[in-house]
C-alpha cells in the first residue's frame, strides 16, 4: 500500500508518520471544519440566503475584507522595510526591536485592544493629535484597520525575513557595476525574489486579520452596519444560541477565505517556479 | 585603459586586508592576483572595482583619479566566483539587464540590445540558450552568461574574481583557455584574482603574487618561476622541499652533505634553508661523489607521465618528494623500503633574516648566485 502511494525511500516509518499525519490534521483540523457544514445543514436554503445576506451581514463581510485587505497591504510594504532594517544594517538594540516583532504575536489580543483603544481615543496619546486634524481612529473603521494592522504585522516581516538573509550580496554588487541605480537594484533585482515570501506574508496576515476577534472588538465601538466585524456577528449569534446562523455565516467567511488563499497560492507559484526549475 | 593602484591600504576592522599596495596595470594585458587565502588578492580586486573604498591610497584609471568614484561609474565588467546570476531572469534578460537599466537617453533599442546579446551568447558559445533560466545551465555555462552579461556593457576594464574557482578541473581547463583566447580577440585589460598558481602562470601575461596584504612579486610567469624574489614566491609556485642547514665558509652543510654556494662568502655560521624543487633532485642506485644523500623510499605515487616518491634521509630523518620520470622510475625497479642515493641538482638558499639569496648549483657550479631581497616572514605553508 505505501509503495503505491509514495516513491520507496530509504527513510523507513512512511505508513506511520504518514498515518499520524492524518490522524492529527482531521482531529486537529478537518473535523471542527466539517462540523460548520453540518450545522449549518439543519438551516434551509432559504433560511441560509436569509442569514448570509442579511443587510447588517453584508456590512460586516465589507468592513472585514476591506479592513483585512487594507492592513495587509500596509505590513506588506512596512513589514519588508522593517525586515530590510533588521538583515541588511547593524545597529544598537537590534536584537531588542526583533524581539519587539514579535510582540503581536505573544500578546493577549484583548489586551491589544484595550491598549490600542486607549492610545487612540480622542484623548490618548496618539489620538489628541489627530482629533484636531479631524482624523478620528477609535470607534472607526479606520480603528479596525489599526488593530488588524497590529496583529498581522510579524507575519510578513518573519516570512520575508529569512529570504533576505539569503540574498546574496553580490546580487546587488552585479548589478551596481552593471551601471544599475539603487532604485533600478531594488526594482529588478532584490524584489522579485522577495515577492513569493511578500505573497505568503501577506496571504498569512490577511488570513489573522479575517478572523481576528480580541483586539477589534474594542477599538470598533460594534456600531452595527459600520464597525461591526464578521467575528462578532458570529459571536453574538453563538449568544444568542443561534448555533446554526453562527456557522452559517462562518461557513462563507471560511469559503471566502478558501478562495482568496487559494489565488495568492497560485500567485506564488507563478512568481516562484523559475527558482525550481531544473 | 590602464590602471594604477598607489599606495592603497584597506582594513577590516583589526585585520589589514591590503597594505600599502602599488601596482600598474598596464592596458590590454591579462594580469593575475595570485595569493593564498587570506593574502588580500580579491579585496584588491574589489577596491579596484570600486566596492570597498580604501582606507589610504589613491587608484586612478587612465591617469584619471578614480579613487572616489562609485562602481557604476567605473565601467568595470566584474565576474563574481558563484556567478551572482538574477535567478529570476532568464539569459537573454541576465546579459540585457546592464543595457536595460541605461538612462533613456543613452539606452539602446530593442532591437539593438536583441542584437548586441545575440552576439554575446555567440561569442560565449551558448547560442539557443536565451530562454533558459540560470538554474537550468551548468556552471561552467552560468560563468560564460555571467561574462557575457559583464561584457554588455563594453567594460574598459574586466575584473574576475577566482572565476573557475567553482568548477570541475576538466570544466576549468577548457575555460581557462577559451578566457585566454577571448582576451586575445577581445584586447580589454582583465585582472584575475586565482589561489591556483598553475591558473595565473598558464593565463596570464603579468601575474602578481600577494601575501598578507602585501605584493610579493610581480612579474611575467616566466620570472616569478624562474627567478622569484623571495622564499615565499618560490614555495607558493609549486612544489618545494627545505633542507634546514647552515652556511659554513662558502658552503651550506645539509646534515653529513655539503654543498658550495657562490656569492654567499659575507654571511658565515647563520642558519640558512635550501629549497629544491622535486624535479631537481636527481636518484641513483650507486653512490657516488655527486650523490652523497642516502634516503629510504617511504612511498610511491605514481601521477600519469611522472612518479613521486616520498623518502626519508637516513642521516637527519628529514622527509623529502622527488619527482622523477616514469621511464626513470621502472628502469631503476623502485620498491618501498630501497635505499637510494641522491643528488640535489639545484638548490635556492634564503638566509633567514638576512639579505641573501642564493643559488647553488651542484650540476654548474660556476653560476654567479643572484642577490634579491629580504626573506624575513615564515613560510606560510
Amino acid at each position: 500500500m505505501a509503495k503505491r502511494l509514495a516513491k520507496k525511500s530509504i527513510i523507513p516509518g512512511f505508513g506511520l508518520t504518514m498515518g499520524y499525519t492524518l490522524v492529527y490534521l482531521s482531529l486537529i483540523v478537518l473535523i471542527p471544519l466539517s462540523l460548520i457544514f453540518y450545522k449549518t445543514a439543519s438551516l434551509s436554503w432559504k433560511e441560509y440566503w436569509d442569514v448570509v445576506t442579511d443587510p447588517r451581514v453584508i456590512a460586516s463581510y465589507r468592513l472585514t475584507f476591506g479592513a483585512s485587505f487594507v492592513a495587509s497591504v500596509i505590513n506588506a510594504v512596512f513589514g519588508t522595510l522593517i525586515a530590510w532594517v533588521l538583515v541588511r544594517y547593524d545597529f544598537i538594540g537590534k536584537r531588542l526591536v526583533d524581539g519587539i516583532v514579535d510582540l503581536p504575536f505573544a500578546l493577549p489580543t484583548a489586551v491589544a485592544g484595550i491598549a490600542l483603544t486607549s492610545v487612540y481615543s480622542d484623548n490618548g496619546w496618539i489620538g489628541k493629535f489627530l482629533a484636531p486634524l479631524g482624523i478620528k481612529v477609535a470607534f472607526t473603521p479606520l480603528g479596525v484597520i489599526v488593530a488588524l494592522t497590529f496583529i498581522g504585522f510579524p507575519f510578513v516581516v518573519r516570512t520575508i525575513q529569512p529570504v533576505l538573509q539569503d540574498l546574496d550580496h553580490q546580487l546587488e554588487e552585479a548589478a551596481f557595476s552593471l551601471g544599475a541605480s539603487r532604485l533600478q537594484t531594488f526594482v529588478r533585482v532584490l524584489f522579485p525574489p522577495l515577492l513569493p515570501a511578500l505573497l505568503t506574508g501577506f496571504a498569512l496576515a490577511f488570513a489573522r486579520a479575517l478572523g481576528e476577534y480580541g483586539s477589534v472588538i474594542f477599538i470598533s465601538g460594534n456600531m452595527p452596519m459600520v464597525t461591526e466585524v464578521t467575528p462578532l456577528l458570529i459571536v453574538t449569534k453563538l449568544e444568542q444560541y443561534d448555533y446554526a446562523g453562527a456557522t452559517a455565516i462562518a461557513s462563507v467567511v471560511l469559503i471566502a477565505s478558501f478562495i482568496l488563499l487559494f489565488i495568492i497560492n497560485c500567485l506564488q507559484w507563478v512568481s516562484g517556479r523559475r527558482y525550481f526549475i531544473g | 585603459m590602464g590602471i594604477e593602484v598607489r599606495n592603497v591600504s584597506k582594513a577590516f576592522g583589526s585585520f589589514q586586508a591590503v597594505q600599502n599596495v602599488s601596482l600598474k596595470i598596464p592596458t590590454g594585458q591579462l594580469m593575475a592576483l595570485l595569493g593564498p587565502s587570506g593574502s588580500g588578492k580579491t579585496t584588491l580586486l574589489r577596491l579596484i572595482a570600486g566596492m570597498e573604498r580604501a582606507d589610504q591610497g589613491q587608484i586612478f584609471f587612465h591617469g584619471e583619479d578614480y579613487t572616489n568614484r562609485r562602481v557604476q561609474e567605473r565601467k568595470v565588467g566584474f565576474v563574481f566566483q558563484h556567478y551572482a546570476l538574477f535567478q529570476h531572469m532568464n539569459i537573454f534578460e541576465n546579459i540585457a539587464f546592464g543595457l536595460k537599466v541605461r538612462p533613456r537617453k543613452k539606452r539602446p533599442s530593442k532591437q539593438e540590445i536583441y542584437e548586441r546579446v545575440t552576439e554575446l551568447l555567440r561569442l560565449v558559445q551558448l547560442e539557443g540558450l536565451a530562454k533558459r533560466y540560470p538554474a537550468q545551465l551548468s556552471g561552467g555555462q552560468r560563468q560564460r552568461v555571467a561574462l557575457a552579461r559583464a561584457l554588455a556593457v563594453e567594460p574598459k576594464v574586466l575584473l574576475l574574481d577566482e572565476p573557475f574557482g567553482a568548477l570541475d578541473a576538466k570544466v576549468r581547463q577548457d575555460l581557462r583557455r577559451w578566457l585566454r583566447q577571448l582576451h586575445e580577440k577581445l584586447q580589454i585589460t582583465t585582472v584575475f584574482v586565482t589561489h591556483d598558481q598553475e591558473e595565473a602562470l598558464e593565463m596570464a601575461d603579468q601575474v602578481v603574487i600577494m601575501n598578507r596584504g602585501r605584493i610579493e612579486q610581480v612579474g611575467t610567469p616566466e620570472e616569478v618561476y624562474r627567478s622569484p624574489a623571495n622564499a615565499f614566491v618560490y614555495t607558493f609556485l609549486g612544489r618545494v622541499n627545505l633542507f634546514h642547514g647552515r652556511i659554513h665558509q662558502g658552503k651550506i652543510k645539509l646534515g653529513e652533505h655539503e654543498l658550495d654556494v657562490p656569492g654567499i662568502s659575507h654571511a658565515d655560521e647563520v642558519p640558512a634553508v635550501g629549497y629544491v624543487r622535486p624535479h631537481e633532485i636527481g636518484i641513483s642506485r650507486e653512490q657516488s661523489e655527486k650523490t652523497s644523500i642516502s634516503a629510504i623510499v617511504r612511498h610511491i605515487n605514481p601521477v600519469g607521465p611522472i612518479v613521486r616518491l616520498n623518502l626519508k634521509r637516513t642521516d637527519t630523518g628529514e622527509l623529502f618528494e622527488v619527482e622523477v620520470s616514469d621511464e626513470r622510475y621502472r628502469e631503476l625497479d623502485i620498491q618501498v623500503d630501497d635505499t637510494l642515493y641522491v643528488n640535489l641538482k639545484s638548490m635556492k638558499i634564503f638566509l633567514e633574516n638576512s639579505k641573501t639569496e642564493a643559488v647553488a648549483e651542484e650540476s654548474d657550479l660556476g653560476e654567479a648566485a643572484d642577490s634579491g631581497p629580504v626573506w624575513d616572514e615564515q613560510v606560510a605553508e
